[in-house]
């Protein structure tokens, strides 16, 4: 019997639903998790996704494509299977899909966190039969610490930054990232936030969905000058480097990302500090969420793929295996510079 | 250990040099000296001992995290740097388990948990590094793990370390260099006297040598150099650059990384004892004979030996080629035009009658274009090409620019095919960053040299993102890719090998570009390579 979602040319394709997950290349029907630019890519004709993921998804895909919307949890059959999509976590509007069928329930995971975070809708775990899971870090060295830890470390090098006179630049992915920190910095901030073109096209969408962000004022070159020397700004990690920088004055930089758990990365990326903070579920994440599911078959993708499944294997007893995927086989590297790419345009 | 801790994060998080020499005043301010004589030592890069191997460390994180040997494996292999994977898969300490960390200082720690273990069994330095482990907080667990595996590194140069240094001694930074030179204990006694603010013979080492005065690459045009009338050549000899330093009635053996080396070179070193007292040269020290040098690669059998016994003195004859005079009579003479040192050098040595130590030679050319007729025939003489010294010149302390140039032959070029990668370590790690390249062999690839750098940033991602696709094998952490990249290799000399399949090692390979134009079809082969082998 052939598994009811199976890896294609094309991407995750489920036969009896006839949809594909997360397609890489334009497909009749794409189910897209989320809105990041390496899981949502134009050209599909029709798309399946949650309210609050449909106007990001819009941002991405060509203006003729149909998109249509499922609520969390709806229930909808198509074709042979029932298809529903459940809170992932990972950004505004991300989701897992659960894929019914009769020969079995499968949830498809997506890029997901099992931490709280105030702009999106909290991870639920679902279960099922057979869970495909990401494994971005999936190693024991990645585990995150308390935001509360990591927001009193910001505003720390933010106040020494103002101290010596330095504007502090925080970059972190347009989508997502950037709103989450800006809910977690403002209160008893040391000092204005203000946020770069891309960030703050993607905070009104972010306000329209009914998300409380704090205010954050575009980093106009007015605003820049009366922020200089004690403002932070959010903005995309490209933007680092760059002359939009001039207007600031003597910055200090930094990135918040999961990858700034490790020294190289760190030292490697080129800023002045590192900041752990992650969309992505850690080490212990991954597992408590793999356990949640009661699924006996887990099928592990996209990152630290082997180490995974060996351990699911060998500790845990599960009928674990990599499902390798043409387009993104063995890139367990930063997967920061896709989304960077994509989200740091100024467009 | 904390107030060292906190150092090593100021400079691990800035590539500023006036940051990193701010961090270092404030520690060398703050820190009690018997602390700071052993930061010093290890910021200077002093060989420390290893204390426990690796492979005792990564079992012992397995125990401690709970984890099984293979994943902490993995972890390290992503991590790249070992002492860091420890500290992240260790526990931070807790109220309940650590003995206050505030008592653990720097000389307590490298006293009783670092060098006491290298005569402990494994056995019994489980328990003491266990518990250092979780006596600290993760950054000082990492730093200690440096430490007892030998490995720790900063980056920090010598020169940042003397001018911290010369700025609490109120001394200027060549005097500090040169009082850094030399023997330096790591006690407290030392390090006091070495941020005296008295003379500079006050402090360090009695047969201390003086600062290597260091030579630039000649710029692409040499002649905007000025007249080639300005300088003197001699050959760039391809040894070990040494100074022999005699003093008091003893006598040392200094190379430039500032060891002794004078275990490995017993004739010079008896040589030199007969030097009048009071005399310091500059020169190479190089395996020779019957007038001219051996390769580099027969020197390496003398380098870092602790003996040597008449069957290496026989089948490595060695000389030293003095070209300079530092010290004459007791008398710092480095000011001293170059034209009037060099003739002391020729009084000396000529006094000195020993067959060990020569006076390299001049290398006449009054023209550029003469110079560079010279310079052609370096590679049959064996050296790596011309020195050229400014005339009426003073012998210059570090890398100061103007007086002292390298005009080194051409490298050797080959393209090769990359056929293995492996991830980095430190600040690459978790990328593919360290390539092996091979050349044809009849219908195979062989592979010919290892090779880390040469590659700009954005071409290493794009080397990464291919390695990634097209794995074929792992073997451990090597990645066996398709062949399809071809590079354009350098390296400075070949040798024959019998350790390598290929039959043959290169000396300092590393890329030059990235030939897109061409595929591994138009790679050299093994026969060209092999034809480039000196004569036996």
């Amino acid at each position: 019997m052939s598994d009811l979602v199976r890896i294609t040319d094309d991407g995750l394709y489920c036969d009896a639903a006839d949809v594909w997950i997360d397609p890489w290349r334009p497909v009749e029907r794409a189910v897209v998790t989320h809105a990041h630019a390496d899981h949502a890519r134009p050209g599909s004709r029709r798309y399946l996704t949650t309210p609050d993921g449909a106007p990001l998804l819009r941002r991405r895909v060509q203006p003729s494509a149909i998109i249509e919307t499922f609520d969390y949890g709806e229930r909808k059959r198509i074709g042979d299977a029932t298809v529903s999509l459940h809170p992932a976590g990972h950004v505004l509007g991300s989701a897992q899909v659960r894929i019914e069928h009769p020969t079995g329930t499968w949830v498809i995971g997506g890029d997901y966190k099992t931490a709280h975070d105030p702009t999106c809708r909290t991870f639920e775990p679902v279960r099922c039969d057979v869970f495909i899971t990401e494994s971005t870090f999936g190693l024991p060295v990645f585990a995150w610490p308390e935001v509360s830890e990591v927001v009193a470390e910001i505003h720390e090098w933010w106040r020494a930054n103002q101290v010596a006179g330095r504007t502090s630049l925080l970059c972190a992915y347009a989508l997502g990232k950037a709103q989450r920190l800006a809910c977690a910095i403002a209160p008893d901030a040391p000092g204005p936030i203000a946020v770069h073109g891309a960030v703050a096209k993607l905070d009104e969408a972010y306000r329209e969905a009914g998300v409380a962000l704090p205010p954050t004022r575009y980093a106009s070159p007015e605003v820049a000058k009366e922020i200089r020397g004690r403002g932070l700004v959010i903005a995309p990690p490209s933007a680092n480097g760059t002359p939009w920088m001039r207007k600031f004055g003597a910055m200090s930089t930094g990135f918040a990302s999961g990858w700034m758990r490790l020294r190289g990365p760190r030292r490697r990326r080129n800023f002045d500090r590192g900041f752990v903070l992650s969309d992505h579920a850690d080490w212990d994440g991954l597992l408590d969420a793999i356990d949640a599911t009661g699924a006996e078959r887990v099928l592990v993708t996209h990152g630290y793929v082997d180490a995974l499944v060996r351990y699911l294997r060998e500790v845990r007893g599960l009928d674990a295996a990599s499902l390798s995927t043409p387009f993104r086989g063995d890139l367990d590297d930063d997967p920061t510079d896709n989304e960077t790419r994509a989200d740091g345009a100024e467009s | 250990m904390k107030r060292f801790a906190e150092l090593y994060r100021r400079l691990d998080a800035t590539t500023k040099t006036s940051i990193k020499q701010a961090a270092l005043v404030d520690y060398f301010r703050e820190a009690p000296p018997e602390d700071a004589a052993w930061a010093l030592h290890f910021l200077l890069g002093k060989k420390g001992r290893r204390a426990v191997q690796s492979r005792f460390l990564r079992e012992w994180t397995a125990r401690v995290s709970g984890h099984p040997e293979w994943l902490v494996e993995e972890c390290y292999d992503a991590v790249g740097d070992l002492a860091e994977t420890v500290s992240l898969l260790t526990p931070d300490s807790t109220p309940s388990n650590a003995e206050p960390s505030a008592d653990l200082t720097l000389s307590v720690v490298v006293r009783d948990r670092l060098l006491k273990l290298a005569d402990l069994e494994p056995e019994e330095r489980e328990p003491i590094v266990l518990e250092t482990w979780a006596a600290f907080d993760r950054l000082e667990r990492m730093l200690y793990t440096k430490l007892v595996t030998g490995a720790f590194r900063v980056g920090v140069s010598r020169g940042i370390v003397a001018r911290a240094l010369a700025e609490i001694a109120g001394i200027d930074q060549a005097s500090m260099a040169h009082r850094l030179a030399g023997r330096l204990e790591p006690d407290a006694e030392t390090f006091a006297r070495l941020i005296a603010p008295t003379d500079e013979r006050d402090g360090g080492d009695p047969l201390k040598p003086y600062p290597f005065f260091l030579a630039h690459p000649v710029p692409s045009d040499v002649a905007t150099l000025g007249d080639a009338s300005e300088f003197v050549a001699e050959w760039k000899w391809d040894g070990i650059r040494a100074q022999a330093v005699c003093r008091g009635g003893a006598h040392l053996l200094w190379s430039r990384g500032e060891d002794l080396v004078d275990a490995g070179f017993p004739e010079i070193a008896e040589a030199i004892a007969n030097l009048p007292d009071g005399t310091v040269l500059d020169g190479e020290l190089l395996a020779w004979r019957d007038d001219e040098p051996l390769s580099f690669h027969v020197l390496q059998r003398r380098i870092q030996r602790k003996t040597v016994g008449p069957k290496i003195r026989a089948e490595v004859p060695v000389r030293f080629l003095a070209y300079d005079v530092l010290e004459d009579a007791g008398l710092d003479v480095r000011e001293r035009p170059i034209e009037e040192r060099r003739a002391r050098l020729e009084q000396i040595v000529s006094a000195l009658d020993d067959t060990h130590v020569a006076v390299a030679p001049i290398v006449a050319g009054d023209t550029w274009e003469a110079l560079a007729a010279r310079r052609d025939e370096a590679r049959e003489r064996g050296v790596e090409g011309l020195m050229l010294k400014r005339r009426g010149s003073a012998y210059g302390v570090g890398r100061t620019r103007g007086d002292w140039w390298k005009w080194k032959v051409d490298p050797y070029s080959i393209d090769a095919v990359l056929v293995y990668a492996q991830r980095g370590s430190g600040r690459r790690a978790s990328l593919y960053t360290d390539y092996t390249f091979a050349v044809r062999d009849g219908d195979a690839l062989v592979p010919v040299a290892k090779a880390y750098s040469g590659l700009s940033a954005a071409e290493i991602r794009e080397v990464d993102a291919f390695v990634r696709r097209n794995i074929t094998e792992r073997f451990g952490p090597v990645r066996a890719v398709t062949p399809e990249l071809v590079f354009e290799l350098e390296f400075e000399g070949i040798q024959p090998s019998t350790r390598h399949k290929s039959g043959v090692a290169l000396r300092f390979p590393r890329m030059v570009r990235r030939r897109t134009d061409k595929t591994p079809a138009d790679a050299d082969t093994i026969e060209t390579v092999r034809a480039l082998l000196p004569d036996p």
